[in-house]
C-alpha cells in the first residue's frame, strides 16, 4: 500500500502530484497574466502596430502612447510646422512627425493627483476613526455592540448607485459637488466599515494584559491606549490603510456620477481618452499601466493580509 | 511569560505622555471614553449613508426630479413601487443580473476551489504564483474594463483572435460585445477573470484549515482519496466556499463599473443589469422618484438575501 512505500508523512502529497497540480497552476497564471501584459506591451506601441491584424507581438517600441497621454495636440499643415523651430523635445518630435504640434498638457496629471489627494485623504480619516472606534469596539462594553457593528458591516452592501443619488442631492444643496472634500467624505464613509471590521480583528488579537500592566503603573487609559495599542497595532493599523487606499483609488461608480471636472479622479478619465478617429489605445494603455503600477506594488506588500481584508476580518490566517 | 516581558518593557516606557489633548482626555471614564471613540464614526455614517438612505425612502414616495428641483414635489404614495414591480423592463433587468450573477458565481467557485485544491499540494513557488493568480482582483475593475473592450474588438482584439486561432473561425465574424447572444457572456468571462482569484483565496483558507491528522486517521482506515475529498476536503471547505459565493454574490449582485465600461448595458439592454437600470433611470432620465424606489426595492433584496444567506452560512459553521 502507499503507506508503506512513501518515507514522508502520509498527506504529504506525492512528487508527482506536485508536479502536476504546479503545472496546472502556473498554466492558469500564465493565461490570466496575458490581459496585463498586453495592457503594458500595447502602451509601447505606436497607433497603428496597436491595432495591427494580427495582434503584434514584437515591435518597435514608441514612447507615442504616453505623450498622447501627457499633451494634447493640434493638427496642422505641414506648411504651418515649417515655419516653426526645432521641435521641443521628444512628444513635440513624434506629434509634428504625425503633422501634429503639442498644444498644451492634458488632463490626465491633474486627474492623477485627484486620485492621489482622495485615495491619501479617505484614507488617513478613515483609518483614524476606524483605529478609535476598533479599539471601543474591542475593549469596552457598548451597548447594543453587535447590532452597531453590524450596521456598520451593512453601510457596505449598499449598491453604490443607491447611495449615489441622495448624495448627489445633498452635495448639490451643499456645495460639496464635485469637491475633493466630498469625495474624500464619501469614501471615507465608505472605507471605515472595512476598517473598523479589519481594525477590531487586529485588535483583539492584542492581549489586553498589555494595557491592565501599563495602567497599574499609572498610565491612564488613554495613555495606555496610545503607547502600549497603537505601537502593537501598527501592522494591523498598515495593512487597513493599504486596503482603503486601494479601494478609494480604483473606485468609478461614484466619481463617474458625482465629479465632473475638478475632483474627477483618474477611473471615470481613463476611458474617454480618445484621439482622432476614436480611442487612443496606446494612450488608453499607457494611461492604465501608470494607474496600475502603485497597485501591483501594494498586493506584493499586502500579500499576507489580502484574506482578511477581502472577507473584512472574517476569515484570518 | 508573555506578560512579564510586556509589563518591563511598559515600565521602561512610563513617562508622562505631552500635556494637551492627552491632558484633558486623561480624566475620562472608560465609558466616556468608549462613546468618544465610537461616536465619530456613528455620526459620519449617520451623515453620508443613512442620512441620505432615509431622503431616499423619502423620494420614493414622490413625484420629485432632481433635474427640476424647482417643481412642486407631489406625495405619491406607494405608486413607484407598483409601478417598478410590475415593469417588464425591471424584471428583464433582474433577470440579467441573476444570469451574471449565477454563472459568475459558478465559474468563479469552481475555477477558484479547483485552484486552491492545486496550490494547496504546496508545489515549489507556490507563494510567488499565488501572489500572482491574485493581481487581478486588486485592480480598478472599472479600468480594467475599459480595457477589456479593447481585447474584445473584432478586428483587432487580442481575444476575438485567440478564439480564431483556436477555433478556425475569422476574428471579425464574432463580437463579443455587440452581439445578443455572446456580450451576456463577455461580461461574466471577465468577471471571472477578475474574482476567480478571490474565491480561491478564501477556499485555500479553508483548505488549509483542515487538520493533517483527520487525512491521516482516514489513511489508517484506508479511506480512498476520492473518499477523502468528498468526505473530508469538501464538508470542511464549504463553510469557506460558501462565505466566498455570500461575498461575490452580492458583490455581483450590485455590479455595476465593470459593466457600464464594457457594454453599458448594451446592446439594447441585453447586459442591463440592475445597477444599469437604476444608473439610466436616476442620472439619465432624471426619475429621480422612481429611481430611488427602484434603489431601495433593490437595497431590501441585497440585504434579504444576505440575511437568509448568512443564517445559511452559521448553520454549516455550527455543524
Amino acid at each position: 500500500m502507499s503507506i508503506a512505500n512513501t518515507a514522508h508523512s502520509v498527506v504529504e502529497p506525492s512528487r508527482n502530484t506536485r508536479r502536476l497540480a504546479g503545472s496546472l497552476v502556473v498554466l492558469y497564471a500564465v493565461i490570466t497574466m496575458i490581459p496585463l501584459v498586453w495592457i503594458v506591451l500595447t502602451s509601447f506601441k505606436s497607433p497603428d502596430d496597436a491595432i495591427s491584424y494580427p495582434p503584434k507581438v514584437f515591435f518597435t517600441p514608441s514612447l507615442e502612447g504616453f505623450c498622447n497621454l501627457f499633451t494634447t495636440r493640434s493638427r496642422q499643415t505641414p506648411e504651418f510646422i515649417r515655419t516653426l523651430g526645432p521641435p521641443q523635445g521628444l512628444c513635440d518630435d513624434i506629434a509634428r512627425s504625425r503633422n501634429m504640434v503639442v498644444a498644451g498638457p492634458s488632463n490626465y496629471v491633474p486627474r492623477f493627483v485627484n486620485s492621489l489627494i482622495i485615495a491619501f485623504g479617505s484614507t488617513v480619516l478613515a483609518v483614524a476613526l476606524g483605529t478609535l472606534s476598533a479599539y471601543g469596539f474591542s475593549r469596552f462594553r457598548v451597548p447594543l455592540k453587535d447590532d452597531l457593528l453590524f450596521f456598520i458591516l451593512s453601510t457596505r452592501m449598499m449598491p453604490p448607485i443607491a447611495v449615489a443619488i441622495p448624495i448627489y442631492l445633498m452635495y448639490r444643496t451643499i456645495g460639496l459637488s464635485d469637491t475633493r472634500l466630498g469625495m474624500i467624505l464619501l469614501y471615507t464613509s465608505v472605507n471605515v466599515s472595512l476598517a473598523v471590521w479589519l481594525l477590531k480583528g487586529f485588535i483583539d488579537e492584542i492581549p489586553r494584559e498589555y494595557e491592565e500592566a501599563a495602567m497599574i503603573d499609572g498610565y491612564t487609559r488613554f495613555q495606555a491606549f496610545v503607547k502600549v495599542v497603537l505601537p502593537q497595532a501598527t501592522t494591523g493599523i498598515a495593512a487597513t490603510a493599504i486596503f482603503c487606499l486601494i479601494f478609494a483609488w480604483n473606485e468609478y461608480a461614484f466619481a463617474v456620477l458625482l465629479t465632473s471636472g475638478n475632483a474627477q479622479t483618474a477611473p471615470p478619465f481613463i476611458p474617454i481618452i480618445i484621439g482622432e478617429g476614436g480611442q487612443d489605445w496606446p494612450a488608453v494603455a499607457a494611461g492604465t499601466t501608470l494607474f496600475l503600477v502603485p497597485i501591483v506594488v501594494f498586493t506584493v506588500l499586502l500579500r499576507k493580509h489580502l484574506l482578511r481584508g477581502i472577507t473584512f476580518g472574517a476569515v484570518r490566517k | 511569560m508573555n506578560d512579564l516581558s510586556a509589563s518591563s518593557r511598559i515600565t521602561y516606557g512610563a513617562v508622562p505622555l505631552q500635556p494637551g489633548l492627552v491632558r484633558r482626555v486623561r480624566g475620562l471614564s472608560d465609558k466616556a471614553l468608549a462613546w468618544l471613540f465610537i461616536t465619530p464614526t456613528i455620526v459620519l455614517l449617520l451623515a453620508i449613508n443613512i442620512f441620505p438612505l432615509v431622503w431616499t425612502i423619502y423620494l420614493s414616495f414622490t413625484n420629485y426630479r432632481a433635474n427640476r428641483s424647482n417643481a412642486p414635489v407631489k406625495w405619491l404614495g406607494i405608486d413607484w413601487y407598483q409601478t417598478i414591480l410590475t415593469d417588464p423592463d425591471i424584471w428583464a433587468a433582474m433577470q440579467v443580473t441573476a444570469h451574471f450573477v449565477f454563472w459568475t458565481v459558478v465559474i468563479e467557485t469552481v475555477l477558484g476551489f479547483g485552484l486552491a485544491f492545486l496550490i494547496d499540494k504546496k508545489f515549489r513557488g507556490h507563494g510567488m504564483w499565488t501572489t500572482i493568480i491574485l493581481l487581478p482582483m486588486m485592480l480598478s475593475p472599472a479600468v480594467v474594463g475599459n480595457f477589456w473592450t479593447f481585447l474584445y474588438q473584432p478586428q483587432i482584439g487580442l481575444f476575438n483572435y485567440v478564439v480564431a486561432f483556436v477555433t478556425g473561425r475569422s476574428a471579425s465574424s464574432f463580437q463579443m460585445l455587440g452581439d445578443v447572444t455572446l456580450s451576456p457572456w463577455a461580461i461574466v468571462i471577465v468577471d471571472a477573470w477578475m474574482w476567480t482569484p478571490y474565491v480561491m483565496l478564501i477556499c485555500l483558507a479553508g483548505l488549509r484549515s483542515i487538520p493533517d491528522y483527520i487525512y491521516e486517521a482516514a489513511e489508517v482506515d484506508r479511506a480512498s482519496k476520492w473518499r477523502q475529498f468528498w468526505s473530508i476536503t469538501l464538508p470542511m471547505a464549504l463553510p469557506f466556499i460558501m462565505l466566498a459565493v455570500l461575498f461575490r454574490g452580492i458583490e455581483n449582485f450590485k455590479m455595476f463599473d465593470m459593466v457600464n465600461l464594457l457594454t453599458g448595458g448594451g446592446p439594447g439592454s441585453t447586459t442591463e443589469v440592475a445597477s444599469i437600470t437604476l444608473k439610466r433611470a436616476a442620472f439619465e432620465s432624471w426619475r429621480t422618484g422612481y429611481s430611488s424606489a427602484f434603489a431601495i426595492i433593490l437595497f431590501v433584496t441585497v440585504f434579504g438575501l444576505a440575511n437568509i444567506y448568512v443564517k445559511a452560512l452559521n448553520r454549516v459553521k455550527s455543524r
